[in-house]
């Protein structure tokens, strides 16, 4: 069974004010199959973990060690880790203008698998895909995040999840901006993605209201820097009725 | 320390100015379409460099287009002109010739002091028809030459000029869209290292003709095309576009002047260009004059570049002169920008390398372009240019 583990994580970045620290000292196992979500206020570090697992050049690590089934991530390149099997779902996915969803998806594909997808089920998995969130066809004819809805840009990224199957997924507030009619389709899409290659998930989130429909197995506060608490799914019902106010007597909010 | 008292300003004459110069009667050109315009290479003072028109250009490299007499003699081609089209050379008092425009520079009227024959290209069918010119051995002595494509009321064609090999070439060419017609023009210099190549590109659109106007510069040491088209006609359209890619050593430069002359008329002016190694040079100028007579215009322009190295400089420059205030709308864009790290973390996120990253990523900014040439042949061609340029096999 794979296993993400994150070590005594230390991450820093660049401000005009200076290197500031962001997480400091983060622990963390997820094991395939499991969902963790990760909860916490803003400026806790969560979209940072997100960010340095998936090797963004903005985050510095300072210490700690990220391992994916032994396999050190720190020291492969982003499309490296990408191909290792770790993704992650992005909460402003960039515009590319003058490629093609359609393009894009088979490109991404083809550099995951070493092999370019025989085209015929290829269009019928990702138009089945794309049905199922609800996603127009003509989609796959317009530039990747090019004038899309907030909306289209999550469930474009839902859509490469379940494309692309990768081990391990980072849902980097998914749920954020999106009304309940489209977090119950992208919530469907995250889980159909779960129950047919069993991923790994960390789900990144300010408010519970998503895990209503994805039932996460783990709940971890994240609060400056760290994990203040853990438990069960019982932990976001209670986080649902007393906020973070509890977490932050001693700590001020950024 | 010492402290220094400002002057007033405006008691001295600025440096650039020339209102305080012994001739009081000194007034700098106010309007676009008030530049001194001539056939004959003597009526235009020799070039320093510093003059508004050249001061951006390696003028030292140009000099004998400049100056020298030049080889005005018909140049092989290749061509496969449809039905309802003719490709001739003609004599110079041809009633096609001088039909668009008068040069305003002095590399151009040379150019016109010194063409033997122009090569005159002339559409009439309304069934869509497309002639292929190519010329691929202009020779590496100093060169004249001229070219009049004329559209015949209601034709419907495209024109497709491709540029390869060695040259030392300044020319005009001469394009009028008649009345009804609609033309595609597209110019593609892919020219050998060490060609030097200026042109000047004048253009009339009648009434309610469409021209779709290309540009596209990948190869040669310097290569200045300056296309300026007026929308003459009630109700005509031009769009105008461009694609270039300068690597090491290159210098592509492009003027585009577009002139809203009649009423109702809409222009949509679109260059796009990369810059890649040491050196790498690019300008794009876009000036847009709405007449007293353009009511109802309705006009944009944009210049993009993507810088891909350190060591290049792109200059993109803007103007927009409006003369009537009734019109539909006007506006202008311009932004030179590195490559953006996000859409490169994006695309590697989902497992492509970072080659592969970011040429998707400049294939996509320039591909915008390519999509208007309207030519699937062509538009083919183009994207291999493209990425033998982003390898830096094709320089």
């Amino acid at each position: 069974m794979s296993v993400l583990s994150v070590k005594d994580l230390h991450v820093s970045v660049e401000t005009e004010q200076g290197t500031k620290q962001i997480l400091k000292g983060v622990d963390l196992e997820i094991k395939q199959g499991e969902i963790h979500a990760i909860m916490g206020p803003n400026g806790s570090g969560k979209s940072t973990l997100a960010y340095t697992i998936a090797g963004h050049p903005k985050y510095h690590v300072e210490s700690g060690s990220i391992t994916l089934d032994g396999a050190e991530v720190l020291d492969m390149t982003i499309d490296q880790r990408a191909r290792a099997g770790l993704f992650l779902a992005m909460q402003y996915p960039v515009e590319i203008p003058g490629v093609k969803v359609a393009d894009f998806l088979r490109t991404a594909k083809t550099a995951l698998s070493g092999e370019a997808p025989a085209l015929r089920p290829w269009i019928k998995e990702v138009n089945g895909a794309m049905k199922a969130l609800r996603m127009e066809k003509a989609f796959s004819d317009r530039n990747v995040n090019e004038g899309f809805s907030g909306g289209e840009k999550k469930r474009n990224e839902i859509l490469q999840l379940e494309l692309l199957k990768p081990r391990f997924a980072v849902l980097d507030e998914t749920d954020s901006g999106l009304d309940v009619d489209a977090l119950k389709i992208v919530s469907e899409g995250v889980n159909r993605a779960r129950e047919s290659t069993g991923l790994g998930l960390l789900l990144i989130t300010h408010y519970t209201r998503i895990l209503r429909y994805i039932k996460p197995d783990f709940v971890h506060v994240f609060v400056d820097g760290r994990v203040a608490e853990e438990g069960g799914p019982e932990l976001a019902d209670r986080l649902e009725n007393e906020g973070y106010d509890r977490f932050l007597t001693d700590t001020s909010v950024v | 320390m010492t402290l220094v008292t400002p002057e007033q300003h405006g008691l001295k004459a600025h440096s650039d100015g020339g209102w305080d110069a012994d001739d009081k009667g000194f007034v700098p050109v106010q309007t676009r379409s008030a530049r001194p315009k001539s056939f004959e290479h003597a009526d235009f003072a020799p070039v320093n460099g510093l003059e508004a028109d050249w001061k951006l250009t390696p003028v030292k490299l140009i000099k004998p287009l400049l100056d020298d007499v030049l080889d005005g003699t018909p140049y092989a081609i290749e061509t496969d002109a449809p039905e309802n089209v003719t490709v001739e050379w003609v004599a110079r008092d041809d009633a096609r010739v001088a039909s668009a425009g008068e040069p305003e520079d002095r590399a151009s009227a040379n150019a016109w002091t010194n063409f033997d024959k122009a090569l005159a290209i002339t559409v009439t069918g309304e069934e869509h028809a497309t002639v292929r010119i190519s010329r691929s051995d202009m020779g590496a002595s100093a060169r004249a030459a001229h070219t009049v494509i004329t559209a015949r009321p209601h034709s419907n064609s495209t024109v497709l000029i491709e540029s390869s090999g060695s040259a030392l070439l300044s020319e005009n060419v001469e394009i009028v869209v008649e009345d009804g017609a609609t033309l595609n023009v597209v110019s593609v210099q892919d020219w050998a290292d060490d060609a030097i190549h200026l042109a000047s590109h004048f253009v009339q659109v009648g009434r309610d003709a469409t021209l779709k106007h290309t540009l596209v510069s990948l190869g040669g040491k310097v290569v200045r095309v300056n296309p300026s088209v007026h929308l003459s006609g009630e109700g005509a359209d031009g769009e105008l576009y461009g694609l270039y890619f300068a690597d090491e050593g290159q210098h592509l430069e492009q003027r585009v002047y577009l002139h809203h002359q009649a009423a109702q008329t809409r222009g949509r002016v679109n260059y796009k260009g990369a810059l890649q190694g040491a050196g790498a040079r690019t300008v794009w100028v876009g000036d847009v004059l709405i007449g007293s007579g353009g009511s109802g215009t309705d006009s944009y322009e944009q210049n993009r570049n993507l810088v891909l190295t350190e060591g290049t400089r792109a200059d993109s420059i803007p103007n927009l002169e409006i003369e009537t205030g009734d019109i539909q709308g006007a506006g202008h864009a311009s932004a030179t920008g590195r490559f953006d790290d996000e859409q490169l973390f994006y695309l590697q996120a989902r497992g492509i390398s970072e080659a592969e990253a970011r040429r998707l990523v400049v294939i996509g900014f320039l591909a915008e372009i390519v999509q208007k040439v309207g030519d699937e042949q062509l538009e083919a061609r183009l994207h291999t240019a493209i990425e033998s340029e982003l390898e830096g096999t094709n320089s």
